[in-house]
């Protein structure tokens, strides 16, 4: 695994410094797993002086060589291209509303049928993990899709510390709710909080990640900082935005865009361009940052994560549990 | 009664005609200039879509706005207005024809069935065609009385419009909900016309 040091921004790219503002325990978190390594390489790529906001930049993780880093959306609408309605529902609103999250601190509660519950603080959690880099497709319901290079961590390791009982079939993530903090909230587009889920199966699988990050730097606040999920072979709406609780249960949760229109989104919520939503066609995919004369993307089941997640779903009717 | 020299209704003219075709110019130059964001397509749906519907809310508010001043003049408006309905609808849909589905017939059958909000905006085109072909002199001459009949589906055609808005919103319905409501209040100014050809169906 090569480690780089990343530099793809331009200062056009820059997002205002307050965004950025709760970095810095973060970081200090990030080094202290840092010490724990020692490849020279590693070390290099660490020490590395920044020229971009050097606190907002994580020094620390195993950088990605996928394929898809040759469709890398531009980091600018990656940024300011959001669907984050606890900050507005028009994709522009998250980037302009969300500098009222306080980040931190930050503490994830961890409840249900597990056999370490509590209340953890995110630093403690990090402390434990090895970040590394994972370039996603990301794709949304309404049939647009953009490729990111998140910064986290699998989900699965998360969960392996936790130790879960038997009982426990399924995971539901809460985002936080505040409305002093998210005005988005105060509006009841959705039934506040954000409740995501998945079955244990679909966490436990390597693709799942918990992200902290996005482009070599600390999550920015309008794309869920300062962590949360990302499934890439669902639709984006499944990769809830900044977690508080993570619950282990034996039931499905109820989960909030479910809740909202039972017939539109499903508990499931995999990419398939067999199963259209029921007032538009999920076939293709406009491609965020193409150019206005560029085809629209065949949509591919599963996302293109076919090879690594269709065995989840073996037997069962796409059509019927979408 | 205001009286208009013929330079002072040219003057007039040109200068709503202006008015009306900045939209365009608007869209065109951000279009030109890479300046319609991370979805290009999908902004210059929303903008020429937007315009379709204010520009027929907009014409459709002239007679009673006839009524309100006692004036014949907004009338004298309502048909360029409503072309300007028509050129914005048509912009709407050649951005789906070229840009959306790359004037490809095999897109185009796997989309349309599998997105009823579609169906209903292409059907709502359709009837808002024959309204913008009969526009002119000779053919209120033409048709008589049919003439009116013909251009009543415009109340229809709003109807469709908006409830194509609806249907591909995902969950904030602000602004349908506004357009309806100005729908509302100008059909129910129509109201005694709407019943009759209820009535009559």
């Amino acid at each position: 695994m090569l480690i780089k040091k990343k530099s793809p921004l331009s200062d056009n790219d820059v997002t205002p410094r307050q965004h950025y503002d709760n970095s810095r325990a973060l970081i200090s978190a990030s080094r202290r797993s840092f010490l724990t390594r020692s490849s020279t390489a590693m070390l290099a790529a660490g020490l590395a002086p920044s020229t971009l906001w050097a606190g907002d930049k994580i020094a620390d993780y195993l950088a990605s060589e996928s394929a898809l880093k040759s469709e890398l959306t531009p980091y600018e609408y990656v940024t300011t291209y959001n669907n984050f309605y606890e900050f507005g529902t028009a994709k522009g609103d998250p980037v302009v509303r969300a500098h009222t999250l306080k980040t931190k601190p930050w503490s994830v509660s961890i409840e249900g049928e597990v056999e370490k519950p509590g209340v953890y603080d995110l630093e403690d959690i990090l402390k434990r993990q090895q970040l590394e880099e994972r370039i996603y497709r990301l794709r949304c319901v309404e049939a647009w899709s953009m490729v990111v290079p998140w910064i986290g961590f699998p989900l699965a390791s998360l969960i392996k510390q936790l130790k879960p009982t038997s009982k426990a079939k399924y995971i539901e993530f809460t985002t936080l709710y505040d409305p002093e903090q998210m005005p988005g909230q105060r509006s009841g587009s959705l039934k506040w909080p954000y409740v995501e889920g998945l079955r244990m199966d679909e966490a436990m699988n390597p693709l799942s990640l918990m992200a902290t990050g996005l482009y070599g730097e600390m999550m920015p606040k309008q794309n869920g900082a300062p962590l949360r999920l990302v499934v890439p072979w669902k639709y984006g709406f499944k990769s809830i935005k900044s977690i508080v609780k993570i619950r282990f249960s034996e039931t499905m949760p109820a989960t909030s865009w479910n809740q909202a229109a039972s017939g539109e989104y499903g508990f499931y919520a995999n990419v398939n361009p067999q199963v259209p939503h029921p007032r538009w066609s999920q076939r293709r995919e406009r491609v965020i940052g193409a150019s206005l004369f560029s085809p629209k993307r065949n949509t591919e089941l599963f996302n293109g994560y076919a090879d690594e997640v269709a065995y989840l779903y073996k037997g069962m009717n796409l059509k019927t549990f979408f | 009664m205001l009286k208009f020299s013929k330079l002072q209704w040219f003057c007039l003219k040109t200068l709503v005609f202006i008015v009306c075709l900045s939209p365009f110019l608007s869209i065109a130059w951000d279009a030109f200039n890479d300046l319609l964001g991370a979805d290009p397509i999908q902004r210059l749906h929303f903008r020429t879509g937007d315009w379709t519907l204010r520009f027929l809310l907009i014409s459709l508010a002239m007679t009673p706005l006839r009524k309100v001043f006692k004036s014949s003049l907004p009338i004298r408006f309502r048909r360029m207005l409503g072309l300007f309905c028509f050129f914005y609808a048509s912009l709407h849909l050649l951005v789906w024809l070229v840009l959306d589905q790359s004037l490809s017939l095999e897109n185009m059958l796997v989309d349309v069935p599998e997105s009823p909000y579609i169906i209903l905006g292409l059907l709502a085109y359709t009837m808002l065609l024959p309204l913008a072909l009969t526009s002119n002199l000779a053919s209120m001459r033409l048709l008589g009385p049919n003439w009116q009949s013909l251009h009543r589906s415009v109340y229809l055609i709003a109807v469709l419009g908006l409830i194509h808005f609806f249907w591909l919103t995902k969950l904030d319905n602000t602004e349908p909900i506004i357009y309806a409501l100005v729908l509302g209040v100008l059909l129910a100014f129509r109201w005694p016309i709407i019943k009759r050809l209820w009535h009559r169906q």
